[in-house]
């Protein structure tokens, strides 16, 4: 039996936002895996929490429950709900990548250098790292002229494909993708697919949210289908609902 | 005038205190020791720092020199000496370096070496020399303790900065025993390299700020200066690069004053005028002898 | 990442203190002032760890003592109990049982200051030029020739002209007077380097021009810092962890993004709405 380089149990997150007095539920009793070469799909219908896992197993959220069991590269099982500050910088700088929505990155940087960056983290010298940098804008057909200047300008598609660029850059064992596609011409999505195939052929595990079901279909060698929470917005009406949240989980061969 | 006067003008038990302090002083090569400056019947700033040691280590038996600026003839010089004299009844007192027991002087450390039996006494009037870069004591005190000297090089380099090379003609700071920067009093740089391992003692009085400190025989006294831009003494060159000479007795190897002649041309003089005297009867025996 | 800084149970009073000064200040007594003694519990119970090459925000509003903290670590104040160990080469120091002499040659040689008043960390009576000679020279540089390529080198890496390094920093911008106090703490190349503040006050555009800089030496250098201030784009640009303070006590900490994204705290809720 395989043994998966995430797994997810009983995950849930919500909000509490005092000033309001309110408790915004997210995601709900989450169940995965993810396996290395493999790619799993969380599919859901807005409001399921299904970005909410990702940050969470990220920790750009903090989780409100569960565990994140994640295999690192030593064999090390390690709970991403519960490690340190210092260990999720370090996994963050070797071992996962996230893509996201939308392009963070420090203002007044070439774009070069914003994906080369996760290389240069890992040690890798600059030059080798824009070389490295250079081949996946490439790969990821961002004009060349675009280079040198700050994605800060950027048409949303363009910003997406630095995003991608730099998360796959530096070949994560998990890489978390956000809607990789969504805001890419139809030629430009046709590689990114054709790179995650690639990075998946690759070993990468990869833990994904498509905008398009037919991406899913193309892509997921498993699906996870989440539910939204139960509505519980009031504090007052606050209670621990567990098991209710039905999950159908695909697996296709 | 002794009449009612204890030898010396201090009473015994101001003496010695002062000679507590030197002892101190002495002890910790460099350090200003704090005392209990008396009231002097003469403005303090007009020597009364050196006149208190003077006068706390005057016996009968001393034969005392006092220079003031090289000269022992000027006004003040002459007061200290006839002061001194009435005070202490039975003392000796001398213009000639080698007759000399106690030297004190104002702004210059003879040419001649001096020898291990003298006692060199310096007034001062600005004792510490971190008093230009910080202002409060208190921190003045730790930055000696810790031997924090940086900020005075910064001093220098900015001289260097501003006119290549560093200006400091008097008081320059330097430090002793490895760890202790003094303020030399006003002496000149060619005056500096004499507190170097000097045979005699020297010590140093500042009546008004109230700070006893000493640099003992055989000490090392070094200049503060860059690796690279060392610490210089003055060289009287001429626009021609030739070593000026005294006007008087012409010699070539002391530190000169300058003066105005009264056709505006400019005369040159060495500022120990014992030294001077000594090199002109010299040169007149010697002149004298091949007369003969 | 070797650990290179360990503070724990930093604490500062300001005053002679009671036994009650503790429970009736902090975030939920919204005061840091102990009603019972008038003393100012300036910090209490600060406690984290700073790794080699990382970039640590201290966060929040003025009064919540987070600049007390790195005052205190760079020996600028005498903390009331608490300790830190600072690692490197030389091995473990103790540093609040360290002797003056021993604080002073860590604060000159291992630590670096940028205040956000040039006047606290610069000497306007001497030139730029001189304010690095300063730092050499505390760690005992005495070649002149050194001293100055050494000035020249470090000014120019911070874009200051070199043309006016002879002038005194009063007579430069604000900007350039942060590039001088930049330039005067990575004198002697530290490994610990405190930004109290250091682009509050100035113009945007300068402001993101001394940003970039501290993160390109921080790439160069692998310095570690600790940055301190109110301005969540700070902290969002420089940092890669941070601790929240209100009232002198640390209310929340983690990853920075985390922070931002999904605050604990109320009031650290309250900052990133408020935050433009």
């Amino acid at each position: 039996m395989k043994t998966p380089i995430l797994k997810i149990e009983g995950f849930g997150k919500h909000f509490t936002l005092h000033e309001q007095n309110k408790r915004i539920p997210s995601s709900h009793n989450v169940n995965l895996e993810v396996y290395a070469g493999e790619l799993t799909a969380l599919i859901g219908p807005t409001g399921a929490g299904k970005s909410s896992v990702l940050k969470g197993i990220y920790r750009t959220y903090l989780p409100s429950a569960g565990k994140i069991l994640y295999r690192d590269k030593n064999g090390v099982e390690v709970d991403l709900a519960q490690a340190d500050e210092y260990r999720m910088l370090q996994l963050r700088h070797e071992e996962i990548g996230f893509v996201t929505q939308f392009l963070f990155c420090l203002p007044r940087q070439s774009t070069l250098d914003v994906v080369a960056h996760p290389l240069v983290v890992r040690g890798m010298s600059r030059e080798a790292a824009r070389t490295k940098a250079a081949e996946m804008l490439t790969a990821l057909n961002l004009p060349e002229r675009l280079w040198s200047i700050s994605p800060a300008t950027f048409s949303g598609g363009e910003k997406q494909r630095v995003n991608l660029a730099r998360g796959l850059v530096a070949r994560p064992r998990l890489l978390l993708l956000d809607e990789p596609t969504a805001s890419l011409d139809p030629v430009t999505a046709e590689r990114v697919i054709a790179l995650i195939e690639q990075i998946k052929a690759e070993g990468v595990a990869m833990l994904a949210i498509f905008h398009h079901p037919e991406l899913t279909q193309r892509l997921g060698d498993r699906v996870v289908e989440l539910t939204p929470p139960p509505a519980t917005s009031k504090q007052a009406d606050i209670k621990e609902k567990s098991g209710t949240n039905e999950q159908k989980v695909e697996v296709f061969a | 005038m002794s009449a009612g006067y204890n030898f010396g003008f201090l009473d015994e038990h101001a003496k010695k205190e002062v000679r507590r302090a030197i002892l101190k002083a002495i002890s910790i090569p460099g350090y200003q020791v704090p005392y209990s400056s008396r009231e002097m019947p003469m403005g303090r700033g007009f020597g009364t720092g050196g006149l208190q040691i003077t006068l706390s280590l005057i016996g009968a038996n001393d034969t005392l020199k006092v220079i003031d600026q090289g000269s022992d003839d000027s006004v003040n010089a002459v007061n200290l000496r006839q002061f001194i004299e009435m005070t202490c009844p039975g003392i000796d007192t001398t213009t000639r370096l080698s007759e000399a027991t106690l030297i004190q002087s104002r702004h210059r450390i003879p040419e001649t070496p001096l020898k291990p039996e003298q006692v060199l006494v310096l007034q001062v009037p600005y004792p510490d020399p971190l008093v230009v870069v910080e202002p409060s004591e208190d921190k003045r005190k730790i930055m000696h303790g810790e031997a924090d000297y940086a900020r005075l090089l910064v001093k220098l380099y900015e001289d260097i900065v501003k006119f290549d090379e560093i200006t400091i003609s008097h008081r320059y700071p330097t430090r002793i025993n490895d760890h202790y920067v003094i303020d030399p009093s006003p002496i000149p740089r060619w005056d500096v390299p004499k507190l170097d391992n000097s045979p005699a003692l020297i010590l140093f009085g500042a009546g008004r700020e109230k700070k006893i400190y000493a640099v003992p025989p055989h000490t090392k006294g070094e200049p503060l200066a860059f690796e690279d831009v060392p610490f210089r003494v003055e060289d009287f060159r001429d626009a021609q690069g030739k070593r000026r000479a005294c006007a008087r007795c012409g010699a070539t190897d002391t530190f000169l004053d300058e003066f105005m002649n009264e056709d505006g041309s400019k005369r040159y003089q060495c500022s120990d005028s014992d030294y001077c005297d000594e090199t002109l009867e010299a040169d007149m025996m010697t002149e004298a002898t091949t007369h003969a | 990442m070797r650990k290179i800084l360990e503070v724990r149970n930093l604490s500062k009073i300001y005053g002679k203190g009671c036994p009650r000064c503790i429970e009736s200040t902090g975030p939920e007594a919204d005061t840091n002032m102990c009603p019972h003694c008038g003393s100012v519990v300036a910090i209490h119970d600060v406690s984290f760890d700073l790794h080699e090459g990382e970039i640590l925000g201290l966060m929040g509003e003025s009064g919540s003592g987070k600049s007390t903290v790195v005052k205190n670590l760079y020996f600028d104040q005498t903390p009331t109990s608490g300790e830190a160990r600072f690692f490197d080469e030389a091995g473990t120091q103790d540093m609040f049982h360290l002797n003056a002499a021993q604080q002073r040659r860590l604060r000159n040689q291992r630590f670096g200051m940028v205040y956000q008043n040039p006047h606290l960390g610069l000497n306007f009576g001497i030139s730029s030029g001189g304010n690095i000679a300063e730092r050499l020279l505390m760690n005992d540089v005495s070649h002149y020739g050194e001293i100055r390529e050494r000035a020249k080198e470090l000014l120019s890496r911070t874009e200051v002209l070199l043309s006016r390094m002879d002038e005194s920093p009063g007579n430069f911008s604000g900007g350039m007077q942060q590039r001088v106090q930049i330039a005067k703490a990575l004198a002697t190349n530290p490994p610990l380097l405190y930004l109290d503040e250091v682009t509050t006050g100035l113009d945007l555009s300068v402001q993101a021009r001394i940003l970039d800089l501290i993160l390109e030496i921080q790439q160069e250098r692998n310095t570690a810092m600790i940055v301190v201030t109110h301005d969540l784009g700070v902290i969002r640009l420089l940092t890669g962890r941070a601790l929240v303070m209100k009232y002198g006590r640390v209310i929340e900490s983690g990853l920075t993004d985390q922070i931002l994204e999904d605050p604990q705290h109320a009031y650290t809720q309250r900052l990133v709405a408020s935050a433009l």
